[in-house]
């Protein structure tokens, strides 16, 4: 069975987002970006499944810029076995990401696609459901937990009230949710031979797939602000301030 | 306009996560429901008392009893022929379907919607919440979420609906539900709890969470939520986890206690009317947010505060 990773490079978790003065976006210039946290977990997990004996191989793809290069590095530090970067500067929305990653399903015939659940930029949680329909095959979204079951896979997804398992016919699609595992980091040699796994790239347009953005982002603006309130000295006050508020 | 809503269910009760797409919804246009489950006629009932409800759809069929995507969405995308915009709740529920929906109908969906700005114009939030854009569809129909604590509830009577009986595919044969763990628990829903008392990594384990953060939240009949660290690290379930990729709250009162405050957990909070934050780090970024800072160390300062309540 092949595995589909498809990886996004986003700003780094750990760096505040700042809006451009004008109004057009966000800042990127200079900021430091890095693989898409939950693909990270796509990652690892599937390496873990390939470890296992499920998989034979891995393939990274991105869609993104001609720097989504390093990304799709990254995935192959880890384990990945090759990568395809369909290399475009414009922002791609979910649904033609959707479309890209159906097309190289096509060609591929991956027994499980493996997305990350949301990217943290966009925050759409839309292109693993998009695949899947797409595809006409099931989701498995939220995964706490994949087992790869002769022809199913059973996936335990983190709900808004717990956990829920559901049973899919493969090929299947599954998004990672944070506790599904914690990614590996790479190793200097991995890294060294990463450099020499096949990266092959294309355009979007190899794929017949329209980019062309169904929403125009009017302005991005700053949030409400909230400032810094009061510090309070002791317990017995933080007790008052609750009275006052009718809360105690 | 018309629009369709789905209505969150657990084939027993209408969830209070309906309410406040109603309200999204009815910026739009006209409101018509979509009840899918599995003998959940009373559901169907009790949303057609909504206020400002048209029709409720009612599909009552075993296939969709657990709500799975592969099932509901075609049939969704059959009621999309008569309907301008799919709404849904920006729940686990709502996440899951909502896309299915888009694709099949060849729509890019607007996520988590915060307000309507025009027919077809939203904001939403992006990095986190650290920026809002403002959208504009191009496409002929719409499928959105709505962020539940960005508008005001429905009232959940006083409507007067009618509810039709509709029948799609049924079973699409892709899925199988098998079980669900879910926490059953006295205390108030996070989506929907008035004060929500939550705890960090700085609890230590999940017996000093239960022993600090639970006599506190039960005092103040609270609902009790986390960050990621605290769920990652294994004190809590998953379903307590307060932030970006999480649960959003905005109850009245928030009581951060040994919460550092990264920007994605505050991504999740933030909204909230009254931040208290407890944390023995006075330069924890938490306190830049909180309107009631408290520096102390929280396993003297939170049992004296339950103690003195």
């Amino acid at each position: 069975m092949k595995i589909i990773v498809p990886v996004k490079r986003v700003i780094d978790y750990n760096v505040k987002p700042r809006v451009k003065a004008d109004g057009t976006g966000v800042d990127l210039a200079n900021v430091k970006m890095s693989m898409n946290p939950f693909d990270e977990i796509a990652v690892e997990e599937a390496i873990r499944i390939k470890e296992a004996g499920k998989a034979e191989e891995i393939i990274a793809v991105s869609v993104g810029p001609a720097k989504a290069a390093e990304t799709l590095r990254t995935a192959l530090a880890m384990g990945a076995d090759r990568a395809i970067l369909i290399e475009t500067d414009a922002e791609v929305e979910p649904l033609a990401v959707a479309k890209i990653l159906k097309a190289i399903v096509g060609e591929e015939n991956p027994g499980l696609v493996i997305l990350g659940k949301q990217a943290i930029d966009d925050d759409s949680n839309q292109t693993g459901q998009m695949l899947a329909a797409l595809l006409g095959r099931p989701q498995g979204t939220f995964a706490n937990k994949i087992e790869i079951d002769g022809e199913q896979v059973v996936v335990t997804r983190e709900v808004d009230g717990g956990l829920e398992t559901v049973k899919l016919t493969l090929p299947a699609i599954v998004t990672t949710d944070l506790r599904l595992n914690e990614p590996r980091y790479a190793s200097l040699p991995n890294i060294m031979k990463a450099k020499k796994k096949q990266l092959d790239t294309k355009s979007p347009a190899d794929y017949g797939v329209d980019i062309t953005p169904r929403l125009k982002t009017l302005k991005v603006s700053e949030p409400p602000v909230r400032s810094a309130g009061i510090k309070i000295a002791d317990v017995d006050a933080l007790v008052a301030k609750l009275k006052e508020m009718g809360v105690a | 306009m018309k629009t369709l809503v789905w209505v969150e269910h657990d084939n027993a009760v209408v969830k209070d996560a309906t309410l406040a797409v109603v309200t999204a919804a009815a910026k739009l246009g006209e409101v018509h429901l979509l009840v899918a489950g599995s003998g959940c006629r009373a559901v169907a009932d009790a949303a057609a008392q909504i206020a400002g409800v048209g029709k409720v759809h009612l599909a009552d069929n075993a296939a969709y009893e657990h709500g799975l995507a592969e099932n509901v969405a075609p049939l969704v995308a059959e009621l999309m022929g008569h309907h301008d915009a799919f709404v849904v709740p920006a729940t686990t529920t709502g996440k899951n379907i909502a896309p299915r929906v888009a694709a099949l109908l060849d729509v890019m969906q607007i996520s988590d919607i915060l307000s309507v700005e025009g027919e077809k114009t939203f904001t939403r939030p992006i990095y986190a919440g650290n920026a809002i854009a403002t959208v504009e569809s191009s496409d002929a129909k719409l499928v959105i979420t709505v962020r539940g604590t960005a508008f005001a509830k429905a009232e959940a009577t006083g409507g007067s609906g009618t509810v039709e009986d509709v029948s799609g595919a049924g079973d699409a044969g892709l899925s199988a539900f098998v079980g669900a763990e879910l926490a059953k628990s006295e205390r108030p829903e996070l989506t929907s709890a008035k004060i929500i008392v939550s705890g960090g990594r700085a609890l230590k384990d999940s017996e000093t969470f239960e022993s600090i953060i639970l006599p506190l939240a039960d005092k103040l009949g609270a609902g009790v939520g986390a960050s990621r660290a605290a769920v990652d690290a294994g004190y809590v379930p998953n379903d307590y986890q307060v932030g970006q990729t999480g649960k959003i709250v905005a109850p009245e009162v928030y009581i951060a206690v040994g919460i550092s405050g990264a920007i994605q957990h505050l991504a999740g909070m933030k909204d909230s009317k009254t931040i208290i934050a407890i944390n023995k780090d006075e330069d924890a970024p938490i306190f830049q947010v909180a309107d009631i800072g408290l520096v102390a160390d929280l396993f003297t300062a939170v049992p004296e505060l339950t103690g003195k309540l």
